[in-house]
């Protein structure tokens, strides 16, 4: 938060000598290793070792690392203090729900695989331009704001999302929108991720990025070396938005099954919980502040419901536990302000 | 002309910050303001950057009327500022800081970022080599992957002001800079405004509190005191006027 004084760390230090290992090649390895997965769990090989039940753990921490590293461009890089994620995450979910069902014929009515493909690009796009139009409007008005204000206009506009869509009955109310086709898989979630994570490095390694992180630093400052503070933002918060869509647009299609209350504040806070467990200005902070998080509450459920299988919603408690450990031990999260080797620019600069 | 500033005035309140101020900066000048704290110097150049809008006057830059635009709009019609206490992008790389003053002129769009098009990587490689460039005229390359906040003072101040003058200014605004400054330090910066003033086309505008930087650095200065100039000319002849001296040294208390 801006009031608050930034912690000292240690900032950008000298890494010598360039990566080898480069962005593309992680790419490249994960979904040589996506594309065989889905396809053996898809065709029931070695029900014993890949159970469906991994690839969906998988499936939900890509979906989670969009919403992420979206919302780390928000609070990590320009340092304000969004609180509305997942509105705009319903917002595309929703978009997609109506897309997938209402306009578009469903995937068995068009050739296979290239069919899915059409639907998925139609849907999540649609996910992503509504939920972007939504969130430069909102931004317009945010943006007038910093700190403290903008956290809690965010949180209203979140909550104004959630109840506008639990009004509107064509989109099932609060009963929630069911019968959406299941489009997506782990490969796709996958894909989406890493476009996620490429573009928004693309666009954090470029003059954008540098505005946006001299804004946090000193907008003062900023502002008189004629930087259009108010535009740069609401880039930002755009950009951030349309990829909380598309997580939601993945979602939907995933669950095939959505409600407006799962996108309350409550889902707000639990991309930041792992936002802050992985540190904030960090794209690999958010891959592993998702990973730790994700698998950590898994492992929770097991071990309680192993035990007492009445304590397994006990894990609940767990998670805002992490979040005060992490805002009283360490501020700066797993890797706040650092990247891995591969995510970081070619020039090492 | 550089910078042209008619009646220029400001109040906060019932408190007179600036009261009818005029300046008339040319192309390549270097000119100063002192006063006693509190006078309205530092008022001047946050009227001139557009952090408070003029209740009267104008501030004319080249041929362009500014006063009144927003402050972004002033800095991107070429007036560049440094500040009293130093504002740089602490956590940002020296070389970003400067390479993020190039913002204006980066050459490419959202999109061409976003998918790093052929263009985007030409212009990344130009804006990288101009920011290095700019740093090794002002000795802070050896510096350049260090975060900014870590430099020492003295390296802090010529940062900043290498980074004003990133942004291919037509006038300089220098907010004392020697604040804070040890002997030493202050020779190192009178010696960094003369080279500037000499390799750069700006004029320049130097508040200043310690009178002998003045002295060595401006041809012209005006006092300020309770916002209003009540003297200007030639800093050795300024430093005599009684007004002066009353206002500035307190009273029956001849200059050193």
């Amino acid at each position: 938060m801006s009031t608050q004084p930034q912690p000292e760390h240690a900032a950008p230090s000298p890494e010598p000598g360039p990566s080898r290992v480069r962005f593309w090649m992680v790419c490249a390895l994960i979904l040589a290793l996506a594309l065989p997965l889905q396809l053996s769990v898809d065709a029931g090989l070695f029900p014993d070792v890949l159970n469906p039940y991994y690839l969906h753990l998988l499936t939900i921490i890509g979906m989670n690392i969009i919403l992420v590293a979206s919302l780390n461009l928000l609070n990590g890089y320009l340092g304000e203090f969004a609180l509305g994620h997942a509105g705009f995450m319903a917002v595309g979910a929703y978009t997609a729900a109506l897309l997938a069902t209402k306009a578009l014929p469903s995937a068995a009515a068009l050739p296979p695989v290239l069919g899915t493909c059409v639907i998925l690009v139609v849907t999540l796009g649609g996910a992503m331009l509504m939920a972007a139009g939504i969130g430069y409007l909102i931004g317009l008005v945010t943006f007038k704001t910093v700190g403290d204000y903008l956290a809690i206009i965010t949180l209203g506009f979140n909550m104004i999302i959630v109840n506008a869509i639990q009004n509107l009955d064509f989109v099932g109310g609060p009963r929630g929108f069911t019968g959406i086709p299941k489009n997506t898989n782990f490969l796709a979630v996958a894909v989406c991720a890493l476009l996620t994570l490429g573009l928004l490095r693309n666009l954090i390694q470029s003059s954008f990025g540098r505005v946006w992180v001299s804004i946090r630093e000193n907008a003062i400052a900023a502002e008189l070396m004629g930087v259009s503070i108010a535009r740069a933002k609401n880039w930002a918060f755009t950009i951030a938005a349309a990829f909380a869509g598309l997580a939601g647009g993945l979602w939907a299609q995933n669950q095939q099954f959505i409600t407006p209350r799962s996108f309350d504040y409550i889902k707000t806070t639990e991309i930041l919980v792992m936002l802050y467990l992985g540190g904030m200005a960090s794209l690999s902070g958010s891959i592993l502040g998702v990973v730790a998080y994700t698998l950590l509450m898994e492992l929770l459920r097991n071990l309680l419901s192993a035990f007492a299988p009445q304590l397994a919603e006990w894990r609940m408690l767990i998670s805002p536990l992490i979040l005060i450990i992490i805002m009283l031990t360490r501020q700066t999260g797993l890797l706040g302000n650092r990247e891995w080797r591969w995510l970081r620019p070619r020039q090492g600069a | 002309m550089g910078l042209r500033i008619t009646d220029l005035t400001k109040s906060f309140g019932g408190l007179t910050a600036v009261s009818g101020f005029n300046l008339e900066l040319g192309e390549r000048d270097l000119q100063g303001i002192i006063g006693p704290n509190g006078a309205g110097k530092t008022t001047v150049f946050n009227l001139i950057t557009g952090v408070y809008a003029p209740d009267r006057g104008q501030i004319q830059l080249g041929d362009q009327a500014v006063s009144g635009l927003p402050s972004d709009a002033i800095a991107r019609a070429g007036i560049a500022r440094t500040f009293q206490n130093i504002r740089l992008f602490a956590q940002m790389t020296v070389l970003d800081n400067i390479t993020m003053a190039l913002h204006a002129r980066a050459g490419y769009g959202l999109w061409e970022a976003a998918f790093r098009t052929q263009n985007f990587h030409r212009q990344e490689a130009r804006l990288l080599a101009e920011s290095r460039e700019h740093l090794a005229r002002f000795g802070l390359l050896d510096r350049q992957r260090e975060a900014a906040g870590s430099l020492p003072y003295g390296e802090q101040r010529r940062l900043e002001i290498a980074r004003a003058l990133a942004t291919g200014p037509k006038v300089l605004l220098l907010d004392e800079p020697a604040a804070g400054m040890n002997p030493r330090e202050v020779e190192e910066l009178i010696q960094l405004i003369q080279q500037v003033h000499r390799d750069f086309s700006l004029a320049m505008l130097l508040i200043e509190h310690q009178l002998p930087v003045v002295m060595e650095l401006c041809r012209e200065v005006q006092v300020l005191d309770f916002g209003q100039t009540i003297a200007s000319g030639a800093p050795q002849e300024v430093v005599r006027n009684p007004l002066v001296i009353e206002a500035y040294l307190g009273e029956e208390e001849a200059p050193a």
